[in-house]
């Protein structure tokens, strides 16, 4: 309404939201090494990542993302970070990471920032298959709970951390078990788990 | 089209007109109380039983006494819920509540008091348009065709707050009155805009808020029926004749009275003037934007409400995106609600997820004009093609070339 008015989001999220970087022109044609998609249209976001990968650096990236303002802006932001970046290091990039560069997000919209990570680890884990290195970067204590979106028991512990008690809380930190939602037993098990360890 | 701030936004709330601004101003020291019985508490008393003649007049209620003020919508819905759960809960009461699927959130949350409660409780389900299905009303209302026992209230609005569909409220109401149920109709989005008319619909009880149709905010109404029962929902003084405590919202009230008054006289015109601009607008979106559904009733709707789902596009983001050219408007997507859920309303229409989360309500009112409607025109479809162009989901381009890239 008034350009002096605070815009909903910081204004590094409306930079990123009103001028996507790296975002994939479907006029251009971009010959990717690996591709990676998670979310579901049904949950209102879905992300998708394309890397040119050389000498296991990100040299080029493109995205695309269904969802609302801050999950494009966290894409891209996170397709700003990872070029040039090893694949080692950009496998370990955590949402809080490029929520925090970002400037921030609302509580309720951390969520939006989870699934960028995940398609970029979708991305890399089928590039490392294609090269037949399945499985490289996944930590050997790390164990994949929901099959859908590729979530760790070290996800659901970090979101534990930062204080998801029930399983809605965990299902806004991390999107857990939106999809086929098999995966919720299990989960809420782990949950209690760390729950207990990191409750107040 | 140079910059413009176009409020589309009316459903959610409207402006002060300048007749209810002014009136209110003029009355601004008028304090006293109105239920003192010196002069000055009397000149109060009179304003308010003026106001109330005026809202009464509104919804067709022939008594005005009919009518007692409430802080809105939402205290007028749980008053009549809250009635009901009186009723219902002696030995023998009636303990079957009927409401729709698609109710403000007000009363679906009243309702699932009284389920928790014990009360059997029935959402029912709408067709593609938001309408109830008349048989299926028919069919709850019977005992013995349904699980419950004999019915206590029917609960429906009369027009939908997202998607604008209008209910038949006339047979709805006869249909329970031959179960010997109460009928309740939250008619906050009607009134105002559609004729609304307690006594030739045969309702029990109507829901009114003042904010809605360009008075102030924390005032509504509730119209009871003579000899329908109601039960105070705030205690305390002999206000409204013991049926609602606290000291009368003077200006509040007055404003809502004045309101009320110019809501019917121009009613119309209004929604003449309205359905032409949602025409302009839903004719425009169709022709300019490829891939569109418009939501809700194509004739039995609100005037001035008009949802659309735009595939492939997120709700939140296109509402953001126009919010940055001055286009305020508001959608069905989880995104915007801070749940995980869409809309439950455009669940309720079938339309599934993408289109609930895609969804647009342009809401219009007394103050849009055509160049309004045109400005949204011009800035709509390239905000959804960018939106478009960088979504996942698949637009015909976009899967060329993304399976030449796949190896």
């Amino acid at each position: 309404m008034s350009d002096t008015f605070q815009w909903l989001y910081s204004p590094i999220v409306k930079e990123h939201f009103t001028n996507p970087k790296n975002v994939f022109d479907p006029d251009e044609t971009f010959e990717g090494d690996a591709e990676g998609v998670v979310g579901n249209i049904k949950c209102g976001d879905q992300m998708m990542f394309m890397l040119k990968i050389k000498d296991d650096l990100i040299t080029d990236v493109r995205w695309k993302t269904y969802g609302c303002a801050s999950a494009i802006a966290s894409t891209s932001m996170l397709s700003e970070v990872i070029k040039g970046m090893p694949i080692r290091e950009a496998y370990s990039i955590k949402p809080s990471d490029i929520a925090s560069r970002l400037g921030g997000l609302p509580e309720n919209k951390i969520h939006c920032s989870v699934l960028g990570d995940k398609a970029l680890r979708a991305a890399i884990d089928g590039y490392l298959d294609k090269k037949g290195r399945s499985g490289e970067f996944k930590g050997e204590d790390s164990v994949v709970v929901c099959n859908c979106l590729n979530i760790t028991d070290k996800d659901i512990e970090r979101a534990a951390k930062d204080g998801a008690r029930t399983w809605e809380q965990l299902q806004a930190a991390t999107k857990i078990g939106t999809v086929c939602g098999s995966c919720k037993p299990r989960a809420e098990e782990l949950l209690h788990e760390f729950a207990h360890i990191y409750g107040d | 089209m140079d910059k413009r701030f176009v409020y589309m936004d009316y459903n959610a709330t409207t402006p002060l007109r300048d007749e209810v601004k002014a009136r209110m101003i003029e009355d601004i020291d008028v304090f006293a109380n109105a239920s003192s019985m010196h002069e000055a508490g009397r000149r109060a008393r009179d304003r308010v039983e003026k106001s109330r003649a005026q809202v009464a007049a509104l919804v067709g209620a022939r008594d005005p006494e009919s009518v007692f003020f409430t802080s809105g919508g939402s205290e007028s819905n749980n008053t009549v819920f809250n009635t009901m759960y009186d009723l219902g809960r002696g030995a023998g009461g009636r303990r079957k509540i009927i409401i729709t699927s698609i109710e403000h959130p007000c009363v679906m949350n009243s309702a699932r008091r009284l389920a928790d409660e014990g009360f059997h409780v029935v959402f029912l389900g709408v067709d593609g348009y938001g309408r109830i299905r008349l048989d299926e009303l028919e069919r709850e209302l019977d005992p013995a065709r349904s699980e419950g026992g004999p019915t206590l209230l029917v609960s429906v609005m009369a027009a939908n707050n997202e998607i604008g569909t209008l209910q038949d409220m006339k047979a709805i109401a006869a249909a329970a009155k031959t179960a010997g149920a109460y009928t309740h109709s939250d008619a906050v989005q009607a009134a105002g805009k559609i004729p609304v008319d307690v006594a030739a619909w045969g309702v029990d009880y109507l829901t009114l808020s003042c904010h809605k149709i360009y008075g102030p905010k924390g005032v509504g109404a509730l119209y009871v029926r003579k000899g329908a029962p109601v039960e105070p929902l705030i205690r305390g003084g002999h206000q409204e004749l013991g049926l609602r405590a606290g000291t009368y919202n003077n200006q509040g009230i007055l404003g809502f009275g004045l309101a009320a008054e110019l809501a019917l006289r121009d009613l119309g015109g209004f929604a003449k003037r309205l359905s032409g601009l949602r025409e302009r607008l839903k004719n425009g979106i169709v022709a300019l934007v490829p891939d569109v559904r418009i939501n809700g009733h194509p004739t039995e709707v609100l005037p001035n409400t008009l949802n659309a789902s735009f595939p492939g596009a997120e709700g939140e983001a296109i509402l953001l995106s126009l919010d940055l050219e001055g286009i305020e408007v508001s959608t069905g997507s989880a995104c915007a609600s801070g749940s995980l859920e869409p809309s439950h309303v455009l669940m309720a229409t079938g339309v599934g997820p993408e289109l609930a989360h895609g969804s647009i309500r342009f809401s219009m009112g007394r103050a849009t004009s055509e160049e309004d409607v045109d400005y949204v025109l011009e800035k709509l479809p390239p905000i959804i093609k960018r939106l478009r162009r960088m979504s996942t989901v698949p637009s015909s381009s976009a899967t060329a070339t993304l399976a030449a890239c796949r190896d």
